[in-house]
């Protein structure tokens, strides 16, 4: 250890410890007095989000890696009955499409016909889930698109059967997803059958969405499919969010217990559909 | 020449080690389990490096932690701080402890900072689950001593190189 200074073995360089401890102490609480209220560090967080993003990619890399090697290395037989799945698959829903076009037909001519707005198709893209472990007692997901591919603060994704959830920590590459399952999370939701209108909110279970503020006598049934109001802005109207499974009325309390499972597949999915709503943004 | 900070890389690779193993996914069973590697670290560094590595880099650390797991920025940053600074005021002591002891010493300062994240969730308003959230506090000191011997072994190698 030649050349060491008397002062460079002793902690107490700079200011003197409590006082730099009270100095972060006042800094820690004052970045997460203003984070715990909405908008005011967007900023601060996606220039963070820049500096972690290779510890992300680097856990993510190895899942990624296995990904591309099992798929380079499926064998043919596979890859054909793959094929053949999937064109089977693509007739199914080329014919409920056709259908959906007439429909969407009828639609626009009655709300013209009601002088109302004709609904908008929402435009999409494809982004993958980032093989990530985040804050174990929230439901969140990183993915790997970000400012850089036109996402935003609020932005709905859905997957194949469902809404999952909205973006809620936005960074230039990835960004961070707050499910529909978290407790902190709620989607205003419509029954498909009467329009009856309530809110969903997360219970920390992927499988289970809570329906709080249900009166006793509402006309709710086991099976009702919810489907997202498009009230709040945030998600577009329409999307399927979960079939009620669950109804204990209880007349001594003012609300029915009303439980849904979620129509995604929340702790499934790899793939997920980025919606703009009204086709806005095209990229 | 500068001989003090020959390990600086050392410790900052460390810590990104660190923070990969706290975001890598691991099966459902054994996630409760994962102990708290950042907050391990912190205290080794501070222990035996606290000329190289103290409050400010417990702090960074923290916001890193923060930014990668989705929390209130600034949580894991308090906690992570505060458990360094107890550190650095007891190092002299705690590092001579036999080493049974001093893994218990380290049980110590992960509750105090599993618990100061638990105090800013609930302050925070957020839910704060059951038992799981403890279960950290006994798997980093159950680490401990086998991590200290695995950082002193590759300092020592680092030291020869």
């Amino acid at each position: 250890m030649a050349g060491l200074k008397p002062t460079d073995v002793l902690p107490g360089r700079g200011p003197a410890l409590g006082t730099r401890l009270f100095l972060l102490l006042a800094c820690s609480i004052l970045l997460m007095v203003l984070d715990s209220r909405e908008d005011y560090l967007q900023y601060i967080h996606s220039k963070l989000n820049i500096v972690v993003y290779p510890i992300q990619a680097a856990v993510d890399l190895p899942f990624a890696l296995a990904d591309w090697v099992s798929t380079s290395l499926a064998s043919r037989r596979q890859l054909l009955a793959e094929n053949r799945d999937l064109r089977r698959q693509q007739l199914r829903s080329d014919a409920s499409v056709q259908k959906m076009i007439a429909i969407e037909a009828e639609n626009a001519r009655l709300r013209a016909l009601m002088d109302t707005a004709a609904l908008m198709t929402d435009r999409t893209m494809v982004t993958e889930i980032m093989a990530i472990d985040l804050n174990p007692y929230r439901r969140l997901l990183t993915i790997n698109k970000g400012s850089s591919a036109g996402a935003y603060r609020g932005q709905a994704l859905v997957d194949a059967f469902g809404i999952v959830g909205q973006i809620s920590d936005l960074g230039p590459l990835s960004s961070q997803v707050l499910l529909i399952s978290d407790p902190e999370h709620a989607v205003p939701v419509e029954v498909n059958r009467n329009g009856l209108r309530t809110i969903a909110v997360g219970t920390g279970d992927a499988q289970i969405l809570n329906l709080p503020f249900l009166p006793n006598n509402a006309d709710i049934r086991l099976g009702d499919l919810l489907v997202t109001s498009g009230l709040g802005g945030v998600f577009p109207a329409g999307y399927p969010v979960a079939e009620v499974n669950q109804i204990e009325v209880n007349p001594s309390q003012p609300f029915a217990h009303v439980e849904a499972a979620p129509a995604a597949e929340l702790d499934k999915v790899r793939e997920l559909l980025l919606i703009w709503p009204g086709g806005v943004q095209d990229r | 020449m500068k001989p003090v900070y020959r390990f600086d890389g050392f410790i900052f690779a460390s810590l990104i080690a660190g923070l990969i193993l706290t975001i890598v996914p691991l099966p459902d069973a054994i996630n409760a389990w994962r102990p708290a590697w950042p907050a391990m670290l912190v205290l080794y560094w501070t222990l035996h490096k606290p000329e190289r590595f103290g409050l400010l880099g417990a702090w960074l650390v923290g916001i890193a932690m923060d930014t990668l797991t989705g929390t209130l920025l600034g949580q894991h940053a308090l906690a992570l701080m505060v458990i360094a600074f107890i550190n650095l005021k007891l190092h002299l002591r705690i590092r001579v402890f036999p080493k049974g002891q001093q893994a218990l010493a380290i049980l110590m300062l992960v509750l105090v900072y599993e618990f100061l994240l638990f105090w800013v969730d609930g302050v925070a308003g957020f839910t704060t689950s059951g038992i799981a959230r403890w279960l950290p506090v006994l798997s980093s000191a159950a680490l401990w001593l086998p991590v200290a011997a695995l950082l002193k072994g590759a300092m020592v190698l680092a030291r020869r190189a």
